[in-house]
């Protein structure tokens, strides 16, 4: 009975891992309560760790359709926008409790999805990357014109404004995606999406139904992204409505994403915390700002040249390039 | 609705739709022969449109004559761009091919974007020379002299391209290596050179659609993702394989445009182009003028 358990334990180990690192970032703020330096850093580190998880929700959705699914979907940022617009607007004009709105704010996301996945998804590969693409585009230039003023919080929430709060919805929101994650990677459902992006037409041969499978995929990736744009609305006291809907949302996702590992649990993961310290970091010691930019836009071309399978696949690679050597060695 | 005014915007839609077929042309070449979509398309294009400025401002040369300059430089610049890059991933089988050209272009997008914030500073520029403004008057429409180079310049440039493609050993040797490169190669034509010269003479025309984005509207480090995604518009209406089919889909592309302008208003005149995109794209995935297996 407990051999059994602590097999399953040992063969099963992200499981424990994750709750493990979940419970310890929740508590993360508490910890440092007492500290002398907390009133003064604490709120950098809150917004810092706020964008880290946001990018981190947003590569780890995104990864549901392009890494599992095998879609690359360039239009993510219209599902975060959708999200963070109708979260915003029920919450701040039509006063809906801020949790009722987060959630039809998903919910939106995730009906839009669901209308554009059906003539979307008949597209394939490079088809579909550019229709997205297109598509978001169209999204942010009618939201730009629906929406040209600057969304602040009213003075009552804006009084009430504390960063612990904020923190610890968006990183809820990016635990449910992690999870969410993590059982659809070994469901049959999964399987099956992993199945059609390694080989259509051998996936469909042995009756998985490709449509539904990428669609399904489609919603979910959009219904997380949407939450997190609800995070976001809660979060951010002023921006431009047309700001959520930005490419560059997109592309972080995808940047992180495949310098982490596309189609891994882990990859976006690491990935979004690479971009975001190194960010950071730059931004700290440099006065050029966008450093990083030029940094990552290099790195990442190094990734896809000559790392396909990202920062995951690195440590694979050493041990066995390690193996191979010692071996001609001892030979 | 006068139809003066009508009239008016229809031609200044195929104006711009003319524009529009000329960035497409060097990106559907590039995606017909080496099956390589280039994101960086646009940043090539902002790169031939800066080329052009600084030629007309610091050393006065007419931005019709810096053409000289700039489409050499580009085609250099191409050269390198592939030499370095895209040579690289041609080797791949197809799908992996377009990712990969997909993700490589957009760290060149970041790269260049950023790199010409830094250098080139964020202003919106264009080329204002002493007949800017001047235009053609008839039948009480107007016709500015510089947007109607671009028509001009735009049928030329299909025609010359026509002839290059079907008169020319290279032009054949294009061709063949777009519909098959195996048979190519063992017909005796050196594909990879074939490759490189293709991928070169797409950077030059980036660089001849830059200096006409820089002469008619203007130009700034971040244009190039709005270009490009016109570029990509365009190609993916008109389907690969018809240098003709690609310009007239960018004309195509304009009048929709502008018409959509007159009939919702201005603001509304980008989203009707990518939705009739979108649904143009779902019916009849090869395009306008594809061939169905292309």
């Amino acid at each position: 009975m407990l051999s059994e358990l602590l097999r399953s334990l040992i063969q099963n180990w992200r499981l424990p891992v994750l709750v493990a690192l979940a419970y310890f970032l929740f508590e993360l703020p508490e910890l440092f309560t007492g500290w002398p330096w907390y009133y003064e850093e604490i709120n950098d580190k809150l917004t810092l760790a706020i964008t880290l998880f946001t990018i981190a929700t947003l590569a780890s959705s995104w990864n549901i359709l392009a890494g599992y699914a095998g879609q690359i979907n360039l239009g993510h940022a219209a599902f975060f926008g959708i999200g963070s617009v109708v979260t915003r607007e029920l919450w701040l004009t039509k006063d809906y409790p801020f949790n009722e709105a987060f959630f039809y704010g998903g919910g939106a996301a995730a009906l839009a999805a669901l209308i554009v996945g059906a003539p979307a998804l008949r597209l394939k590969g490079i088809y579909f990357a550019i229709g997205t693409l297109a598509l978001a585009e169209a999204l942010r230039l009618t939201i730009g014109s629906m929406y040209p003023g600057v969304s602040r919080l009213p003075g009552p929430e804006l009084r009430a404004y504390e960063l612990t709060s904020r923190y610890e919805l968006s990183l809820k929101v990016l635990v449910a995606t992690v999870f969410v994650s993590y059982f659809l990677s070994r469901s049959k459902l999964g399987l099956g999406m992993k199945a059609i992006r390694e080989d259509e037409a051998a996936a469909r041969s042995i009756g998985i139904n490709v449509f539904l499978h990428t669609l399904f995929a489609f919603v979910l990736s959009a219904f997380l992204a949407g939450l997190a744009g609800g995070a976001f609305a809660y979060y951010h006291y002023s921006y431009n409505q047309i700001y959520t809907f930005g490419p560059n949302w997109t592309f972080d996702a995808l940047l992180v994403t495949f310098i982490g590992g596309p189609g891994t649990l882990a990859g976006p993961l690491i990935g979004s915390t690479f971009f975001v310290l190194v960010r950071d970091y730059l931004a700290g010691t440099s006065e050029l700002v966008d450093t990083h930019l030029i940094l990552f836009g290099v790195i990442f071309i190094l990734v896809v040249l000559i790392l396909p399978g990202g920062l995951v696949d690195l440590s694979t690679r050493i041990s066995r390039w390690f193996l191979r050597r010692t071996r001609k060695v001892f030979r | 609705m006068s139809t003066h005014i009508i009239a008016q915007s229809l031609l200044s839609g195929i104006l711009v739709g003319a524009l529009y077929g000329i960035a497409a042309l060097g990106l559907s070449l590039v995606f017909g022969v080496l099956k390589v979509l280039n994101i960086a398309h646009g940043e090539l294009i902002m790169l031939g449109g800066y080329a052009s400025f600084w030629a007309f401002n610091k050393a006065e040369v007419d931005p019709y004559v810096s053409l000289v300059i700039v489409v050499p430089l580009l085609f250099l610049v191409g050269t390198i761009l592939h030499f370095g890059l895209f040579a690289h991933i041609v080797r791949a089988n197809e799908e992996q091919r377009i990712k990969n050209s997909l993700l490589i272009g957009f760290g060149l997008t970041l790269i260049g974007q950023t790199l010409a914030i830094r250098y080139f500073e964020a202003d919106e520029r264009r080329i204002a020379t002493e007949y800017s403004t001047d235009a053609w008057e008839f039948i009480g429409l107007r016709l500015p002299l510089v947007r109607a180079s671009g028509l001009v310049i735009g049928i030329v440039l299909v025609i010359l391209l026509q002839l290059f493609m079907h008169r020319t050993y290279i032009g054949k040797a294009i061709r063949a290596t777009a519909e098959d490169w195996q048979t190519a190669s063992l017909s005796g034509i050196n594909v990879r050179l074939t490759y490189l010269i293709t991928f070169a003479l797409g950077s030059a025309l980036a660089g001849l659609a830059g200096m006409l984005v820089s002469v008619q509207y203007s130009i700034s480090p971040n244009i190039g993702l709005t270009w490009t995604l016109k570029a990509l518009i365009v190609v993916v209406l008109a389907g690969l394989g018809s240098m003709p089919g690609t310009f007239l889909a960018g004309v195509l592309l304009g009048l929709a445009e502008t018409s959509s302008a007159l009939a919702f208003g201005s603001q509304y005149r980008e989203m009707v182009g990518l939705v009739l995109f979108v649904i143009i794209l779902s019916i009849r995935s090869q395009g306008l003028f594809g061939e169905q297996n292309a």
